[in-house]
C-alpha cells in the first residue's frame, strides 16, 4: 500500500546511527510549539509513495549508507503502521536498518487491532527514538496539546519488545529546561534496560520562517534559541535522573 | 649504492630514474593516529608572523606589494631572497624578495605590461620593444595564426578562457627526482636521451632534440639557482631536510619561468616521508625538526605569486596558483600510502592555520586507513582546506604515482603532462544551435549559418538534433584554436624546467573542457518533459523562453534527466575525438568550472530552463542552484553518473554543506548512555 510521504531525504546524518535515508511522513496529531517542521502536519497533504519505490531510491545510492540505514520521521510515523510494515518487511528483506523518529502519540494499549499490528512492526524495527517532550503530564498537554500518558507507556512497550530505544529531548529555554524536570525524565528513562542512548537538541529558530511561508502563528516568537554550551548541564541532570533509578534498582 | 642511499631498498630505480620504483620499495605506511605531530617551532612562529605582516602590507598596497618592470625571470635571474635567512630551514624564492612579483612576458608581453599597469607599474620600454620586436611571445603567435572564426568565437565567449595570452600551466615536474638524483644525473640521462633521438630530422625530432637541450639548459641553471642559497644540488639529498629542498629547488624554477594558469606540486609527501623515516631512526632529526622542514616548505608554496590582471583574477575567482599537492591514495599492490608525512602536510594548516594553497588534496579511496579518514574529516572541518579526489577511479587508468594538476587533472608524475584547454560554453552552444548560430547577445552570425528552430513550442528530437550539430562545429574551431595555441606555447613559452623533469617520451593529454552541463541538460529536460515556448525579438532571434508544467532536474538521482547529462557529454567527447590534436594529444575533456562560471554566465543569454541572462553557471558538474531538492546523496549520485571514460580530465562537484548537517558537534553513538553514565 502507498504511504504519504512528504519529502525523502537522501543524506540525513542526525536522524540515527551513520548516514541515513530518511523518510519524512505526511501528518502528525502533535502541535508541538517548537516543531520546526509544521508543513508536516496536515495529514491531507502529501505525496503518495509505494514502499518499493522508496526502498528503490535506498538501493540505488546504498554504499553511502552502509553504517546507517533507513529512518522513517515526520510527521508522525505511527499514524501509517499498514505502509510502515510493508516498508520495513521489505527493509528487512535487504537487510537495511530500520529506525522510527517518533513521539508515540498514537500508542494506544486499548486497540487490539492496532496492537497487533504494532507488534508485528517492532518485530521489523531496530531502533526507536521516542522523543519525550515534557515528563510533566501538564506542561506536555500545554506543549503538544495531548497528553502524555501513553508515550509513556510506549517506553516501557518498547522495552518488553526488546527493541534499541534512543530517547530524544528537545531543550527550550523556559519551557522545557527546568532540570527539575529534566531530572524527572531521567528518571523515568532509567528503569529502561533497553536505553542505549540519551540526545539532548538544543531548541533552534530555524523553523521560524516554515510558519512565516505557511501564513502560520509561531507560538515561540521571542523564545532564543537554545545556548549550546549550557546544553551540557541540562543532559546532566537528565543522566542525575537516570542515575538515581538505576541505584535505585541496583542496576 | 651512492652514500646518500644508505639504508635503502635497491631496485630498478638506483640504475634508471624511476622515482615510483623508490617509493614502492622503501615507504612505510601508516595506519596510527594523529597523536605523533609536532606544533610550531618559535621560529616557524615568527616567520609566519613575519608572513601575515606582508601579507596585511599586500592586501593595503591594493593587492600588489612590489613587481619586477626591468628584469625578465629566468631560473637564474634573482639572487638570493629571505624571509629571516637564520630562521628559515627552507630556503628559495621566485625573486629576490618575498611578496615581490617576477616580470615573465613569454607569454604575452600585453599581458605583462597590463598586470604591471593595473598595479601602478610600467615595464621598462626596452623590455617592451624587445618583446614587441625583437622576440615573439605566445600571444603574438597565436593571433598570427588564428582565423575570422576563432576571433569571433574567442569574443564572443562560446569558447572562453583560452590560454592564449598566458601561460597555460597544468604541466608538473617530477620535483622529487632533483632530490633523489641530484641534477648531475638527469643530465647524463637528458644526454642520453638527445642521443638516442632518430637520425632523419624530421620536424619532429628536430623539435625534440631542441627541447631536449633547452632541458639540459633548465637544469644546469637548477645548480646553479641552487648554489647561489649555498646548496649543491648536483647529488643526490642526503637527508629529509635536503631533499625537501632539493624538492623544491626543482618547484621553484618553474614557478621562476612559468606564471602558468596552475603549478601543482605532484605528489611528494610520501616520497619525502622516506627520509624522513630514515633520519628517524638515525636519530639524524627529532619529529619536531622534521615537521619544521614541512611548516617551512608549505609556507614558501603559499608565496608563490605571479603578476596577474583584473580580468585574469575574474576568470579565476582570486589570483591562484593551484599548488596543488596529492596524498595519500593507494597503490597498485593493495597497500595504502598514507604515511606520517602526510599528516604532516594536513598538520601544517593546524600550525599555520587554514589556507587554500598548497591545495592539498587527498587521493581518496575506501581502502585507506581509518585513522588518516577520521583525521581528515578533523581537519577538513577544521578549516574547509582540503580537497578530496576519487583514487579508486583513478588508480586503474593512471597507477599509483600520478598526482593531481590544478583541481582535477589526473597525469602520472614525469610521465604524462597535459595541454590545458579551457572550456567550450555548452549553453551558449545550445542557444546558437536554436537561432541558427547567431549569437544571442551580440545579434552577430558567429557560428555557421545553419536553420534556425521553427514554431513557438520547442521540440526535443528537433532541438537534440540541432544541438548536437552545433557541438560539431564547437568542437571543431575548438580543437583547431587549442592545436594554435599549444603549437605556439612550445615555441614561444616552452616549460624546459617542467619538461627537464619529464622522461623523454611524454604522454600528451589535449584537454578540453565543457561549461554549463547542468544549464543544457535541465534545458533538454524542459523541452522533452514541460512544455518550452520560445519568445523571439524583433529580428526574430531567441531570446527567451516560456516553460509551462515541471521537468526533472538533474542533481535528483533521477535517470530521466541524469541520461540526458551523460549523452551529451559523450557526444561531446565524441565530437572532439573527431580531429586531429597536436603532437598526438589523447584529447580528454573536464567538467570543472569551479570559479569562471560566474564568467561565463555573465556572457550567455536566457536559457529554456529558467536560468536568467547573465546569471552564473553552476561550478563544474554541479546540479544548477536551488534544484536538487533530494538532499547531498542524491544530488552527488547525479554527478557520479557522469562518464568518466568521457571525461577523463575529470569531474568537479562543488560541495557546501553547514557543518551541523554533516552531523553534530556531539555525536550520539548507539551504547552512548553508558559512556555517558560513566563520565
Amino acid at each position: 500500500m502507498k504511504g504519504k510521504i512528504h519529502s525523502l531525504e537522501s543524506f540525513g546524518t542526525v536522524d540515527g546511527p551513520g548516514t541515513r535515508f530518511v523518510v519524512f511522513v505526511q501528518g502528525c496529531p502533535m502541535r508541538c510549539a517548537y516543531c520546526h517542521n509544521p508543513d508536516t502536519w496536515d495529514v491531507n497533504a502529501g505525496t503518495l509513495m509505494e514502499p518499493e519505490y522508496i526502498i528503490e531510491q535506498y538501493e540505488r545510492n546504498k554504499a553511502f549508507y552502509k553504517n546507517g540505514g533507513i529512518t522513517v520521521t515526520g510527521g508522525e510515523p505511527l499514524l501509517q503502521l499498514d505502509f510502515l510494515i510493508e516498508l520495513f518487511t521489505l527493509a528487512k528483506s535487504k537487510e537495511i536498518h530500520t529506525c522510527i523518529d517518533t513521539s508515540g502519540i498514537t500508542f494506544c494499549p486499548e486497540d487490539a487491532e492496532a496492537m497487533q499490528k504494532m507488534d508485528r512492526l517492532m518485530e521489523l524495527t531496530d531502533l526507536v527514538m521516542l522523543d519525550i517532550k515534557h515528563i510533566d503530564p501538564e506542561q506536555h498537554l500545554q506543549l503538544t496539546a495531548q497528553p502524555n500518558t501513553n508515550i509513556l507507556k510506549f517506553a516501557a512497550y518498547l522495552e518488553e519488545k526488546k527493541v534499541d530505544m534512543w530517547i530524544r529531548h528537545v531543550v527550550v529555554p523556559g519551557i522545557t529546561d527546568d532540570e527539575k524536570y529534566l531530572e524527572e525524565l531521567g528518571y523515568f528513562i532509567g528503569q529502561f534496560s533497553n536505553l542505549k542512548a540519551l540526545d539532548a537538541l538544543p531548541y533552534h529558530v530555524m523553523g521560524k520562517a516554515k510558519y512565516e511561508k505557511l501564513g502560520m502563528k509561531y507560538r515561540l516568537e521571542g523564545v532564543p534559541a537554545m545556548d549550546k554550551s549550557k546544553l551540557v548541564e541540562k543532559k546532566k541532570a537528565i543522566l542525575d535522573g537516570v542515575k538515581r533509578r538505576r541505584a535505585e534498582m541496583n542496576i | 649504492m651512492r652514500p646518500e642511499w644508505t639504508n635503502f631498498v635497491g631496485g630498478k630505480w638506483d640504475k634508471e630514474i624511476n622515482v615510483r620504483d623508490f617509493i614502492q620499495k622503501n615507504y612505510h605506511p601508516y595506519d596510527g593516529d594523529e597523536s605523533f605531530l609536532a606544533g610550531p617551532t618559535q621560529n616557524t612562529k615568527d616567520l609566519w608572523a613575519q608572513v601575515m605582516d606582508l601579507q596585511k602590507q599586500e592586501r593595503e598596497a591594493g593587492g600588489v606589494l612590489d613587481m619586477d618592470t626591468k628584469v625578465v625571470s629566468t631560473i637564474t635571474s634573482h639572487a638570493p631572497g629571505y624571509l629571516d635567512k637564520n630562521k628559515e630551514t627552507i630556503v628559495g624564492f621566485q625573486t629576490d624578495k618575498p611578496f615581490k612579483r617576477s616580470l615573465q612576458p613569454y607569454g604575452g608581453i600585453r599581458m605583462a605590461e597590463k598586470a604591471c599597469a593595473d598595479n601602478g607599474y610600467t615595464v621598462d620600454p626596452e623590455i617592451s620593444e624587445f618583446f614587441s620586436t625583437h622576440r615573439k611571445t605566445h600571444n603574438a603567435g597565436c593571433f598570427d595564426a588564428y582565423n575570422d572564426e576563432m576571433r569571433a568565437c574567442r569574443s564572443s565567449h562560446i569558447i572562453t578562457g583560452l590560454p592564449d595570452a598566458y601561460g597555460r600551466g597544468r604541466i608538473i615536474g617530477d620535483y622529487r627526482r632533483v632530490a633523489l638524483y641530484g641534477i648531475d644525473r638527469l643530465i647524463e640521462d637528458k644526454l642520453e636521451q638527445k642521443d638516442s633521438t632518430g637520425r632523419v630530422m624530421t620536424d619532429d625530432v628536430i623539435r625534440l632534440r631542441e627541447e631536449i637541450s633547452e632541458q639540459i639548459v633548465a637544469l644546469k641553471m637548477m645548480k646553479q639557482m641552487a648554489a647561489s642559497y649555498g646548496f649543491d644540488i648536483s647529488k643526490p639529498a642526503a637527508n629529509v631536510q635536503e631533499a625537501i629542498q632539493w624538492t623544491y629547488f626543482g618547484y621553484l624554477s618553474t614557478v621562476k619561468e612559468q606564471n602558468g594558469a596552475a603549478m601543482s606540486l605532484g605528489r611528494t609527501s610520501t616520497f619525502l616521508d622516506i627520509y624522513a623515516e630514515r633520519d628517524l631512526a638515525n636519530g639524524t632529526f627529532t619529529e619536531e625538526q622534521i615537521q619544521e622542514f614541512i611548516d617551512h616548505f608549505i609556507m614558501k608554496l603559499r608565496l608563490v605569486r605571479f603578476a596577474r590582471t583584473p580580468e585574469y583574477n575574474q576568470i579565476f575567482a582570486g589570483d591562484p596558483v593551484w599548488v596543488t599537492e596529492s596524498l595519500a591514495g593507494v597503490g597498485v599492490d593493495g597497500r595504502h600510502m598514507v604515511s606520517k608525512m602526510s599528516f604532516r602536510y594536513l598538520h601544517t594548516l593546524t600550525n599555520l592555520g587554514a589556507s587554500p594553497e598548497p591545495n592539498l588534496t587527498v587521493l581518496w579511496s575506501t581502502r585507506l586507513p581509518e585513522n588518516w579518514k577520521k583525521y581528515c574529516a578533523k581537519m577538513s572541518i577544521e578549516t574547509s582546506s582540503i580537497q578530496y579526489e576519487n583514487d579508486d577511479l583513478m588508480r586503474p587508468k593512471h597507477g599509483d604515482d600520478y598526482g593531481i594538476a590544478c583541481c582535477v587533472s589526473s597525469m602520472v608524475m614525469g610521465k604524462e603532462m597535459q595541454f590545458f584547454g579551457a572550456r567550450a560554453n555548452l549553453a551558449k552552444c545550445l542557444l546558437y544551435a536554436l537561432n541558427g548560430g547567431v549569437d544571442e547577445v551580440t545579434k552577430k552570425q558567429v557560428g555557421p549559418h545553419y536553420r534556425p528552430v521553427e514554431g513557438d513550442v520547442l521540440e526535443y528530437n528537433d532541438v537534440m538534433q540541432k544541438f548536437m550539430d552545433m557541438v560539431e562545429w564547437q568542437a571543431d574551431v575548438y580543437v583547431n584554436t587549442l592545436n594554435i595555441i599549444h603549437y605556439m606555447h612550445d615555441k614561444y613559452c616552452y616549460e624546459r624546467a617542467q619538461m627537464a623533469l619529464h622522461d623523454k617520451n611524454v604522454l600528451r593529454y589535449f584537454a578540453t573542457g565543457v561549461a554549463g552541463l547542468s544549464i543544457v541538460a535541465d534545458s533538454l529536460s524542459a523541452i522533452k518533459y514541460a512544455k518550452v515556448e520560445v519568445v523571439r525579438d524583433e529580428d526574430g532571434i531567441i531570446v527567451d523562453f516560456k516553460t509551462t508544467g515541471d521537468f526533472p532536474k538533474y542533481g535528483n538521482d533521477d535517470d530521466r534527466v541524469d541520461d540526458i547529462a551523460q549523452e551529451i557529454v559523450h557526444k561531446f567527447m565524441t565530437a572532439v575525438r573527431r580531429h586531429h590534436t597536436y603532437r598526438n594529444g589523447i584529447p580528454t575533456t573536464s567538467i570543472l568550472t569551479i570559479t569562471s562560471n560566474v564568467t561565463y554566465g555573465k556572457a550567455t543569454g536566457n536559457t529554456p530552463d529558467g536560468r536568467k541572462k547573465g546569471q552564473p553557471f553552476a561550478p563544474g558538474a554541479n546540479p544548477m542552484h536551488g534544484r536538487d531538492t533530494n538532499g547531498a546523496v542524491a544530488s552527488l549520485a547525479s554527478v557520479s553518473k557522469l562518464p568518466f571514460g568521457d571525461a577523463e580530465d575529470g569531474i568537479s562537484n562543488t560541495f557546501t554543506v553547514i557543518p551541523g548537517a554533516l552531523g553534530k558537534e556531539d555525536i550520539v553513538f548507539s551504547g552512548d548512555i553508558e559512556i555517558d553514565l560513566n563520565k
